[in-house]
C-alpha cells in the first residue's frame, strides 16, 4: 500500500478499474451473444461477406437487434430498480417483485381485451406505462399509509401487491381465454427480437441516461423528505419524476420482451458492495451489471437446450431468489 | 430575522403549537427550552418549511418560507431534525458535500471542496473521512450531519437536539463550534435544547415554551431562574452560580 495516494483517490480509482472490467464484460458477453444462435456463424466472415448474404442478414436482422436490445433493457431496469429502490427507501425491492411489472403485464392484457384488432405501438407503450405507473404509485402509497416501516416488511409489503396484481390478472386472463397470452408476457424473452420490433427500447435508453442526470437529485430523496428539502430539492416533483422514468422504463420492456424479474434488485445491490449507494458514482456500473446479467442469461437460455431456448427471465428467477435470500441474510447479520 | 406570525400547528383535535407569534433576531445564539410536548421541535420544523403549518405564517428575511423557492430558501437557512436514520451507504465526505448541494447543484467547485474541507475539520471527522455513515457510532453520526449543515453556510442555522446521543466531551464541542458560529461568522444559531444548563452558559436569548405557547422569553439571567424555571417544568430547580455561570440543580431534591 502506498500512502501517496489519499483515500477517496483511491476509492474513485477501484471505481474506474470496477468501471472498466462491466464494460469489457458487457462487450464480451455481446460479442458471445452475436455469435450464438441456432444458426451456425462466425462474426469474422462478415466483414469480408457481401451484405446481401445470408449471414449478414441474421446478424442485422435477428442477432444484433437481439444483442441491442439485451444491452438496453438490462440496463434501464437495473436503474429503473435503483430508482425505486431510493424513492421506497429500502434496498430490498425491485420493479418485478413489487408490483410495476405485475401491472404492465395486467395491462398488456387489458391492451388485448379491450382493443382486440390491435393497437399502435406508442398507445401500447403509454397504456401499459400508465399501469406500471399504477403499480408504482399503489406500492408507495400503502408504504406511506403504513404505520411500522421496518427494511423487512418493505419488500413483503410489494410482494404481496405484485402477488395480487398478478392473481387478478390470471383471473381476468382465464375469463377471456388470454391465460396463454397472459402466461408468455409474464416470462419474458427476447427471442422473438428482430429488427423492426425492439426499437421501443431506445426510449428506455433515454430514460437511462435522464435518471443518471438526475442520480445526486435521487440519492437526496433516498435520505428522505426533509433532508431532501433542507437542500432546496423539490421532493414531490422528483418522486413525480422517478415514478414517469421507472414506469416508462417497465412499460417499454415489457411491451417488447415481457417481464424481465430481479434484475433491478440483483444489479444495485451488487453494486452497493463495491461503490455504496452515491448514485453518481455507482449508476454507470448499475447500467452495465444489469446490462451484463440479462446478456448473460439470454446467452445461457440459449445454450442450454440448443438450439431451442429457454426464456432468460425463468433463468433470472432462479438467479434473482438466489442473490434475494443471500441479501437477506447477509442484510440481518449486519443490522442486528 | 425570523418572524412567525400566529402559527399553529394542529393534529385532530390536539393544539400541538398554539397561536405563536415571536420573532428571532439576527444574529447570536437563540435556545428553545420547555418540556416534552411543549412544541418546541413542532415550531422549528415549520419555521423551516419542513411542516406544513396549520395556521399563520414564517417569514425569513421578509420572505414567507412556504411561498419561497426550495433552493433559494436552502442558501439562506438550514436545518437539522433529530432523528437523521437512513440505510444508505454513503461517506461521510459525501455526506457532508450534500451540504453545498443548494449552491452548486452537484457540481462540486474549488469554493465547495474548501467548505466541505473546512466542515470536516471544524467538526474533526477528518479520520472518518471515507467511512460510510451507517457504520458510525451514533454520536459521529450527528457531527457529520452537523457538519453537513455548517457546510451549506446559510445564515441562519437551525438544529433540533443537535447534542442527541453525544458523549460530554463532544457535547460541549459542539456547543462552542456554535458559539464560534454566532461569534466569529455572524451565524443565527437556533436550537432546540433539553439541557437547560447548556441553554443557560451559551445561548444570548432563550425562548421556554409551554404547551405550544413561549412562556417566557429574554437573556438568561432573565429566565434561569428558580421561579421561572419552577412554572415551566413545574419542579423545583435551583439556579446556582458556579464560576461565574448560571447552573441548574434538580437531580435530587432534599
Amino acid at each position: 500500500m502506498t500512502d501517496s495516494i489519499s483515500s477517496p483517490q483511491r476509492a474513485s480509482r477501484s471505481g474506474a478499474l470496477w468501471l472498466f472490467l462491466l464494460l469489457v464484460l458487457v462487450v464480451v458477453l455481446g460479442l458471445c451473444s452475436l455469435n450464438v444462435g441456432a444458426s451456425r456463424m462466425n462474426l469474422l466472415n462478415v466483414l469480408t461477406a457481401d451484405p446481401d448474404d445470408r449471414v449478414s442478414k441474421i446478424l442485422f436482422a435477428s442477432r444484433l437487434p437481439r444483442t441491442l436490445a439485451l444491452i438496453l433493457a438490462g440496463a434501464a431496469l437495473a436503474v429503473a430498480g435503483a430508482i425505486l429502490q431510493m424513492m421506497a427507501r429500502n434496498r430490498l425491492v425491485d420493479t418485478s417483485t413489487t408490483g410495476p411489472m405485475a401491472a404492465a403485464a395486467l395491462g398488456m392484457l387489458v391492451v388485448a381485451i379491450i382493443l382486440p384488432n390491435g393497437v399502435p405501438l406508442w398507445a401500447r407503450f403509454l397504456l401499459v406505462s400508465a399501469f406500471a405507473a399504477g403499480g408504482i404509485l399503489l406500492f408507495l402509497g400503502v408504504l406511506q399509509r403504513m404505520p411500522l416501516r421496518s427494511a423487512l416488511i418493505v419488500p413483503l409489503v410489494g410482494l404481496v401487491m405484485a402477488g395480487v396484481i398478478h392473481a387478478g390478472g390470471g383471473l381476468l386472463a382465464h375469463h377471456f381465454d388470454l391465460s396463454q397470452s397472459l402466461r408468455a408476457w409474464n416470462s419474458g424473452d427476447f427471442s422473438a427480437v428482430l429488427r423492426g420490433r425492439y426499437e421501443l427500447l431506445w426510449v428506455a435508453a433515454a430514460l437511462t441516461v435522464a435518471a443518471m442526470l438526475l442520480a445526486d437529485r435521487f440519492t437526496v430523496i433516498g435520505m428522505g423528505r426533509d433532508f431532501a428539502t433542507n437542500i432546496g430539492v423539490n421532493y414531490s416533483l422528483l418522486m413525480a419524476i422517478g415514478v414517469l422514468l421507472v414506469a416508462m422504463i417497465v412499460g417499454s420492456v415489457v411491451v417488447t420482451a415481457g417481464v424481465i424479474p430481479f434484475i433491478g434488485l440483483v444489479a444495485p445491490n451488487l453494486v452497493r458492495l463495491v461503490v455504496g449507494d452515491n448514485l453518481r458514482r455507482a449508476i454507470p456500473m448499475v447500467a452495465l451489471l444489469g446490462a451484463a446479467l440479462l446478456l448473460a442469461a439470454d446467452l445461457l437460455g440459449r445454450l442450454l437446450i440448443h438450439p431451442y431456448e429457454v426464456p432468460s427471465s425463468n433463468l433470472l428467477s432462479i438467479a434473482g431468489c438466489a442473490v434475494f435470500l443471500v441479501v437477506l441474510l447477509h442484510g440481518r447479520a449486519k443490522w442486528s | 430575522m425570523i418572524e412567525t406570525q400566529g402559527v399553529s400547528k394542529r393534529y385532530g383535535d390536539a393544539l400541538v403549537v398554539d397561536d405563536v407569534s415571536l420573532s428571532i433576531p439576527k444574529g447570536g445564539f437563540t435556545s428553545i427550552i420547555g418540556p416534552n410536548g411543549a412544541g418546541k421541535s413542532t415550531l422549528l420544523s415549520m419555521i423551516s418549511r419542513l411542516t406544513p403549518m396549520s395556521a399563520g405564517s414564517v417569514l425569513v428575511d421578509g420572505m414567507d418560507v412556504t411561498r419561497t423557492p426550495g433552493n433559494v430558501l436552502a442558501r439562506r437557512l438550514s436545518i437539522l431534525r433529530q432523528d437523521n436514520q437512513t440505510s444508505l451507504r454513503l461517506t461521510v465526505r459525501d455526506l457532508v458535500a450534500f451540504g453545498r448541494f443548494p449552491h452548486s447543484g452537484g457540481r462540486l467547485t474549488a469554493e465547495d471542496l474548501r467548505h466541505v474541507d473546512e466542515a470536516m475539520d471544524y467538526l474533526r471527522l477528518n479520520e472518518y473521512r471515507d467511512r460510510p455513515i451507517d457504520e458510525l457510532s451514533g454520536g459521529q453520526r450527528q457531527r457529520a450531519y452537523v457538519a453537513m449543515v455548517m457546510c451549506q453556510d446559510t445564515e441562519y442555522v437551525l438544529l433540533d437536539e443537535p447534542l442527541n446521543n453525544i458523549d460530554m466531551r463532544f457535547a460541549v464541542d459542539m456547543m462552542q463550534l456554535l458559539r464560534r458560529a454566532a461569534d466569529e461568522k455572524g451565524k443565527t444559531v437556533v436550537v432546540v435544547l433539553h439541557d437547560i444548563n447548556f441553554a443557560s452558559c451559551y445561548s444570548d436569548h432563550i425562548i421556554a415554551m409551554r404547551q405550544g405557547k413561549p412562556a417566557y422569553q429574554g437573556t438568561p439571567q432573565q429566565i434561569i431562574r428558580d421561579e421561572v424555571l419552577r412554572d415551566l417544568y413545574q419542579m423545583d430547580i435551583r439556579v446556582h452560580e458556579v464560576d461565574g455561570q448560571r447552573i441548574c440543580v434538580y437531580f435530587r431534591m432534599a
